[in-house]
């Protein structure tokens, strides 16, 4: 087990193994995922100014990022004249026990809530529901998760990495629809009815934001499924939950984003609701809670800051060979995927020190990254961080220093050389097992006769 | 030091040096916007229809949902055949609504969508609760993009509410297989009115 771990704690490679055991699910998650890549792309290459507007995005993150402080003040001030009470969170703690005071006032023990990574990322949940508040999550797939006790595995896709067959066992025992019944149809059908039963019965409604506007004080909420506007609509209290990162400058940049989201998420055009929240509706209360929880930090620290600049399509997801072949919850961190491990480190670099090496850092993520945050870079620099800083996985610390140790020697180098060929060709058992984790899943490759060196010296030397 | 002066403090003291922001792409696009606002709806779900007047959307709302029991509207015109109400104390009244017909202010030939502001919705509620929806805008009123939307959308009145609906509500959440009607409505036909066509159905 790595050092930096805190006990009792797998890390990424450790619960990778585990997903890796069953390989034809490994195959079919793997082979799910990198579908939706290949709609990403279909819709990508239909617009045809996709990287004018790939640009244009991160040109007005940039921006976003070199004023947060005053776009801050002008959304606070535009949305309390809209009438929404805006409350600040330094911390996940506070930003929970704003949510409780909330629902205290009210006297209400039971939500429903809409798709919220931040929640996740602060284990409002846990909170709630040690503080007596029921909590309901809307969203069929994070529905699904929350009844499995689960936490969601994708940030689009909160049950990915579940079969049918295992959801329909779960509404099966929670809902009580037939055993054996695994049609999605059927199952998405008994998910509506049993949700909108508590859309009509909830008197307080959470959500996330997906942008919010600075110059009018609106946030967007996107959602396919509609239940974030069910829930809201319905509710005499809306509380919709932001990282100060998510604001935008001005309505007309949303043309930029919303074109860029889903395309980038799903290959759709625009999800089915695109819903603008400005004012509380006649009657109603409407919260926002703007949450920092380490965000503030991230923005001083130059190699990384970019990374704030995130809109959460998890496009980076679902084209990582690493994140499809190994799963969400093998990151244990609430946003997972290459983005998560350039955002996690930040929120605890001991225990999240080894997501920044669970990546082949093929660069794919950047790739598609709809506002070109440099992931990959940041996840090369976060390892020599993470390194100095002490924070490194023994077992590499312990390769590392073996490497240096016999790159600055080169006399150790060549023997070393002509040592591991023998080796190889020899005796590839002592190399060929559990011990090495390049062997996992594959032989080690058969060895060079001679290196280059020897080569060179032999063939090439007398033709200078 | 609270924590919004907190917050405040460290994000001015780390943010970067001002960044310009760049120029939005300008709205574009031209040829026949109804029929790529068409193509691209079908496409996720909707249905299209070409009409010249009510009487046309009554007749297909009786043919496509004979079964409706309770339909709402908030186009007077649909007085006889639809519940029009200017208002609702409690959204909750609006459960059992099988069919609502509502006023768009215009769509989006790139994606389907269609734009929609709270007091074209009756209530909040209601283009979300109903099992099915139907929205009518004006054939002339779709733009080419997103871009041509928000500059619309920037000469219009203000709104407390306001929402982009693209298609039916739907979810791929189980293994990816898609399904109508998650939340929302599980169909949405829109109507693109033309007193100058001949009622030939479909678009």
């Amino acid at each position: 087990m790595a050092v930096g771990m805190s006990e009792n704690k797998k890390d990424h490679a450790a619960l990778a193994d585990e997903f890796n055991k069953d390989e034809p699910r490994v195959d079919w998650h793997d082979q799910t995922l990198w579908w939706i890549r290949q709609k990403r792309d279909k819709a990508a290459h239909q617009v045809p100014d996709w990287e004018l507007l790939r640009d244009t995005a991160s040109g007005i993150k940039d921006n976003v990022l070199s004023n947060l402080s005053g776009y801050l003040q002008q959304f606070e001030t535009a949305a309390i004249a809209n009438g929404v009470t805006v409350h600040w969170a330094a911390d996940a703690m506070e930003h929970n026990e704003i949510i409780l005071s909330i629902l205290r006032k009210q006297g209400v023990g039971q939500m429903v809530k809409s798709k919220s990574m931040l929640t996740e990322e602060c284990h409002l949940n846990e909170f709630l529901h040690k503080n007596g508040v029921e909590v309901v999550d809307t969203d069929l797939g994070e529905r699904v998760v929350q009844l499995a006790g689960e936490p969601p595995s994708h940030i689009v896709l909160p049950c990915i990495h579940k079969k049918k067959e295992e959801i329909g066992e779960i509404f099966h025992e929670h809902l009580g629809t037939p055993a054996g019944n695994a049609d999605p149809q059927f199952l998405t059908h008994a998910a509506r009815l049993h949700l909108r039963e508590k859309f009509l019965t909830r008197r307080v409604a959470l959500t996330g934001v997906n942008f919010a506007v600075a110059e009018t004080g609106e946030f967007v909420v996107c959602t396919n499924e509609g239940n974030a506007d069910m829930g809201a609509h319905l509710a005499d209290v809306h509380i919709a939950c932001m990282g100060i990162e998510k604001l935008i400058p001005q309505r007309r940049h949303l043309g930029v984003f919303l074109r860029l989201l889903t395309r980038s998420a799903t290959g759709q055009p625009i999800t089915t609701y695109s819903s603008h929240f400005r004012r509380p509706r006649p009657g109603q209360e409407m919260h926002i809670v703007l949450v920092d929880n380490g965000r503030s930090t991230h923005l001083g620290r130059k190699d990384f800051r970019s990374s704030l600049k995130c809109i959460r399509c998890a496009a980076c997801f679902n084209t990582c060979p690493v994140y499809r072949r190994s799963g969400g919850h093998s990151y244990h961190t609430a946003v997972a995927g290459p983005i998560g491990s350039i955002l996690s480190p930040n929120l605890d670099m001991k225990k999240y020190a080894d997501l920044p090496f669970a990546s082949t850092l093929c660069g794919s993520c950047s790739n598609v990254c709809p506002v070109k945050i440099d992931i990959h870079e940041q996840l090369y620099k976060w390892r020599q961080v993470i390194v100095q800083e002490g924070y490194a996985p023994v077992g590499k610390k312990v390769a590392m220093q073996a490497m240096n140790w016999v790159l600055s020697h080169p006399a150790v180098y060549h023997t070393a050389g002509r040592t591991g060929r023998w080796v190889m060709a020899h005796v590839p058992f002592t190399v060929n097992n559990g011990l090495n984790a390049w062997y996992k899943q594959r032989d080690m490759p058969p060895p060079p006769a001679t290196s280059f060196g020897e080569w060179y010296k032999k063939n090439r030397r007398g033709h200078e | 030091m609270n924590s919004r002066d907190k917050i405040l403090g460290t994000v001015k003291n780390n943010q970067p040096p001002l960044r310009e922001l760049p120029e939005v792409p300008a709205g574009g696009g031209s040829g026949d916007l109804a029929a790529a606002f068409s193509t691209m709806l079908e496409g996720i779900g909707g249905q299209v229809f070409l009409v010249s007047g009510y009487d046309r959307i009554v007749a297909i709302l009786h043919e496509q949902h004979p079964d409706a029991r309770r339909i709402v509207s908030g186009c007077p015109e649909l007085a006889g055949f639809a519940e029009v109400a200017g208002h609702y104390d409690d959204p909750h009244a609006l459960e059992n609504v099988d069919l609502a017909i509502l006023r768009a202010h215009f769509g989006v030939a790139e994606n389907g969508a269609c734009w929609m502001t709270e007091d074209q919705m009756i209530e909040r509620a209601l283009p979300f609760i109903t099992q099915h929806l139907a929205l009518v805008l004006r054939r002339d009123a779709i733009v080419a993009d997103m871009h041509a939307a928000y500059e619309r959308i920037g000469g219009m009145g203000d709104y407390g509410f306001a929402t982009f609906i693209a298609g039916p509500s739907k979810t791929a959440d189980i293994e990816q297989s898609l399904v109508l009607g998650a939340h929302g409505p599980r169909s949405l036909i829109v109507f693109l009115l033309d007193e100058g066509v001949s009622d030939a159905g479909y678009y």
